[in-house]
């Protein structure tokens, strides 16, 4: 009986190994952590590597003697069990050779914490701020700051039953509109924070993951020792499109950065907001299947202070909304309820004018809704302001001027 | 070790009563023994199902069935129901059933509040279910309740709260039991040092679940007020901070984890000097180093969260601790090994489940020693290692020793027994497909895919596809336990006293099936 248990089994596992050695190789199989190209990564690499073989070696000398044991010491070879309970010697000996083999282990562990935790003398500071769904950098030195949001591609791809295979979509859910860019060679100090919920960045081959949380500041450094590009994710969950905000990090040679920040300066990336249209058409997700002829009026106007018509305004804000607003509010404004409540027929969206901007700009303490006013001009919340209460289903009629932004903003 | 059995039963006590309240109003610690492990099992099925939605969806890359909204609260309901309504009360009903027997007690010392403490939980877990059909559905923040995210939880938030804290009464409650009946309940002679193992690491993890779930009472009411009444224990703007919830939650959670593994590690100290023909190696150390353990879990929590910027001091500290526990575990595992040396062995399904627990739990111990290293943990931490890790411990460690434990005893329970063939079909499946499902999530997060999302770069396709079958048959594979239960249950070959040839101790003096009343003279032990 136990042998056709036996044989049966086998049949199963000899099926099992079949149909894996059938599977289409979508992609190399990755067993191990990667190397990294910092000398903080490959320390981390030699550490997990080490602990890796000093638990094989154990898992070998234990697994051996029960191997043995099950082999050799069963009734029908064995019919005479022994009688020995203890051995002094042995408990002694089996606490102290793990003790010693800890503290050997311990040593060079604490040494590369030590050098991990150490985040001074840095190079370059960027400011990095986890939002339900994407990531902000600001070059505080350099005077540029953007959003950086999953790729336009696979937010398509990834929406439920999209039709698209992933594996059409080049690294599909590791790509951003705006990558963090960073010189090669130089100690770049991260200072993460949240607006939200707590966030974790992460890019293994740069060095481990750190958290971002609001209402502090964590810091994390690397030193890339090569150029290229680098992918990863948040790393802590975050609320329901925490699978969909990658990481990339750029490492630029120092001509190619001092290059990139100059071309940032050109085209306007800097200090307040960018609303470029190729990153807000990204960021209406099933809204950005809609043809998108709104969206690039709207570039045009960005960053426009003069006394605006009601078009204009709605145009933009809906660039300023697919940015910021629809992943927890939905491109349809019918939001997430009651969490991120619906903005079609909204009591603050349909209610006295202000009372809508102040929420924008001070958001709403104990919910998910954060204050935007440091984040957004007063052009672009007008605008966001005028959008949501003449499109997205309302009809309110009225709409809001940069001035009164201001106003509010005073108060 | 006995030299009383109980032959005095049945002339002038009566049975059980009739029909439902029996269940309803029992105080017979077989009888609620018997609810718990029948609740536990079904809850093991809904966590299971939840499981089977996960592993579904990441069968392969994109988004298939499910809005990743419900992804998130199936990943955190699977988490809630297979802790506290799967693996704790399965534990429970083991300590209900055995622990008396073990210690030649007749009942449980507090029966009227041993039922109180289990029909708790059926209303509790049922609210907990409900709240799938709420208003911005179950909570959907992962178990681990982490505030901001937690508060975003729509009107299921007081409900998961209530809930949490009937599962703390009714541990609470079930573990006051536990301690009292050991205390006072042992049959004359027989000494603290003379105690089953079993009863032994239960009455140690009775001390960790009252010290440990007030904790956790304490910060989910700390959420509620943030909630609803404005404080701002967990809140920057208001001068609180969301990292005290992390602190106060693991100082709950670590012990927690040796909650739902001690019991376990119990079982296996019993079957395998039972199948070895041998006594238990080392019988002392091994209950000084569950003692060790238990202390040790209450100062390693922060393991749990390294990357939350600790200052470097804290960092080290923690880590030292953490693999300090390494050192009483590969005791424990060093005894058992010593237990099977020159024993005289048999495979029954029991030893085979208790064999496979040593292997695997061993494993999982490893890779708790891999995540102790604070630099390798900034790269394992939140990912699929992580997962695979807890899983190895908690599916072949502690589920497994829970039905290595019902094999060992559903004789003894039944009067049957269970059929020997099927139970090891039942093994095998198991411990094939446990492996299949959970070792390839190792090399998952190694190469750098998060835990808790719902779609993945292409990259993770394959392991994720191997995984996905894996939880499939292993899931299916537990209907066969119910099968064999059942079919033990309602009849098969009548189980001896002694059910297997080198059972050791007090309950396998009494008849099979136990009599309603065991002990109603307590039997000595020299």
């Amino acid at each position: 009986m136990y042998e056709n248990t036996t044989r049966q089994m086998m049949k199963w596992v000899a099926g099992l190994v079949a149909t894996i050695a059938m599977l289409p190789t979508l992609a190399a199989w990755e067993l191990n952590m990667p190397k990294g190209i910092t000398d903080s990564s490959q320390e981390i690499y030699g550490l997990h590597m080490l602990i890796f073989y000093v638990c094989v070696w154990i898992g070998v000398v234990v697994f051996s003697v029960m191997i043995y044991s099950i082999i050799k010491h069963r009734k029908s070879v064995h019919p005479e069990p022994a009688t020995f309970t203890h051995s002094n010697v042995a408990e002694v000996t089996w606490t102290a050779v793990p003790v010693i083999i800890l503290i050997v282990m311990a040593y060079p562990a604490a040494k590369t914490l030590v050098k991990l935790e150490d985040s001074s003398a840095s190079d370059l500071t960027i400011q990095v701020t986890g939002y339900q769904w994407n990531w902000h950098y600001e070059y505080p030195e350099e005077g540029i700051s953007f959003y950086s949001r999953l790729s336009q591609e696979a937010n398509i791809a990834r929406q439920v039953n999209s039709g698209i295979d992933p594996t059409s979509v080049p690294n599909y859910l590791r790509d951003v509109d705006n990558p963090m860019v960073v010189p090669v060679g130089k100690k770049i100090r991260l200072l993460l924070t949240a607006a939200d919920v707590i966030h974790a960045w992460w890019v293994p081959e740069l060095t481990g993951k750190r958290d971002a949380i609001p209402g502090f500041v964590n810091s994390l450094w690397f030193k890339a020792n090569r150029t290229g590009t680098f992918r990863g994710q948040c790393a802590e969950l975050c609320g329901r499109d925490h699978g969909f905000m990658p990481i990339v990090v750029k490492v630029l040679s120092e001509a190619d950065y001092a290059a990139w920040v100059r071309d940032r300066a050109d085209t306007g990336m800097t200090a307040a907001v960018t609303t470029a249209a190729t990153d807000s058409a990204a960021d209406a997700g099933a809204a950005a299947l809609d043809p998108p002829v709104a969206v690039a009026a709207a570039a045009s106007t960005s960053g426009g202070d003069a006394a605006p018509d009601m078009t204009a305004l709605i145009l933009k804000g809906e660039s300023v909304y697919a940015q910021h607003c629809v992943a927890c509010h939905q491109a349809n404004g019918q939001g997430l309820p009651p969490a991120f409540p619906a903005l079609t027929a909204g009591a603050i969206t349909t209610g006295p004018i202000d009372g809508h901007i102040n929420i924008i700009l001070n958001g709403s303490p104990g919910t998910a809704m954060i204050a935007f006013g440091a984040l957004l001009s007063d052009a672009d919340i007008a605008a966001v302001v005028t959008y949501e209460r003449n499109a997205l289903g309302n009809s309110v009629g009225d709409m809001a001027a940069p001035a009164d932004v201001a106003a509010l903003r005073g108060e | 070790m006995t030299s009383h059995a109980a032959e005095h039963h049945d002339e002038h006590h009566h049975g059980p009563e009739k029909g439902l309240k029996r269940w309803l109003f029992a105080t017979n610690h077989k009888d609620i023994g018997t609810m718990y492990l029948v609740f536990a099992l079904a809850m093991f099925f809904v966590g299971g199902a939840m499981a089977f939605v996960i592993r579904a969806e990441l069968f392969q890359p994109g988004l298939q069935f499910v809005d990743p909204g419900f992804f998130n609260q199936m990943t955190t309901m699977h988490a809630l129901f297979m802790i506290f309504g799967g693996v704790m009360p399965a534990f429970v009903g083991l300590a209900n059933w055995m622990i008396p027997l073990q210690v030649g007690a007749p009942d449980m010392a507090l029966p009227r509040m041993n039922n109180w403490s289990f029909w708790i939980l059926p209303f509790a877990f049922t609210m907990l279910f409900s709240t799938l059909f709420m208003d911005g559905g179950a909570p959907a923040g992962g178990w681990t309740l982490y505030p901001p995210l937690v508060l975003q939880t729509g009107n299921a938030f007081p409900f998961v709260i209530l809930s949490v804290h009937m599962m703390g009464i009714s541990s609470i409650m079930g573990s006051i039991n536990v301690i009292v009946t050991i205390m006072n309940m042992r049959a004359p002679g027989m000494t603290m040092l003379k105690m089953p193992l079993f009863t032994w690491t239960w009455l140690i993890t009775a001390y960790l679940l009252i010290l440990a779930m007030p904790v956790l009472a304490a910060a989910v009411t700390m959420l509620l007020t943030d909630h609803y009444a404005a404080t701002s224990f967990f809140n920057a703007a208001g001068g609180g901070d969301p990292v005290m919830f992390q602190h106060i939650f693991w100082f709950f959670g670590h012990p927690e984890v040796y909650i739902m593994i001690l019991p376990a590690f119990g079982v296996i100290s019993e079957i395998i000097p039972t199948f070895a023909r041998k006594k238990l190696f080392g019988y002392s150390a091994m209950v000084y180093a569950t003692a060790s353990i238990a202390f040790l879990s209450f100062i390693v929590w922060a393991h749990h969260m390294f990357t939350v910027g600790m200052p470097l001091s804290g960092e080290l500290f923690f880590m030292f601790a953490t693999m300090l526990i390494a050192v009483p575990t590969g005791v424990k595992v060093f005894n058992w090994v010593s237990t099977m040396w020159r024993g005289s062995m048999t495979f029954e399904t029991p030893m085979l489940f208790a064999v496979a627990f040593v292997f695997l739990f061993t494993i999982g111990g490893f890779s708790g020693l891999m995540l102790a290293i604070v630099p390798a943990d900034f790269q394992y931490h939140d990912t699929y290692f992580v997962v695979a890790h807890f899983h190895y411990v908690l599916v072949p460690g502690a589920v497994f020793g829970i039905m290595a434990g019902v094999y060992y005893w559903l004789p003894k329970w039944s009067g049957n027994m269970y059929n020997e063939k099927l139970g090891k079909l039942h093994f095998w499946l198991s411990t094939i497909f446990v492996n299949v499902t959970f070792f390839p999530q190792h090399f998952l997060g190694l190469a750098g895919m998060p835990r808790r999302i719902p779609d993945y770069a292409t990259q993770f396709a394959d392991f994720n596809l191997i995984s996905s079958i894996g939880a499939f048959v292993f899931g299916l594979s537990q209907l066969l336990f119910v099968y064999i239960i059942w079919q033990c249950v309602r009849g098969g070959t009548k189980a001896t006293d002694e059910v297997w040839e080198g059972s050791h101790g007090l309950e396998w003096t009494l008849p099979s099936p136990a009599p309603y009343h065991s002990f109603e003279l307590p039997p000595t032990v020299r």
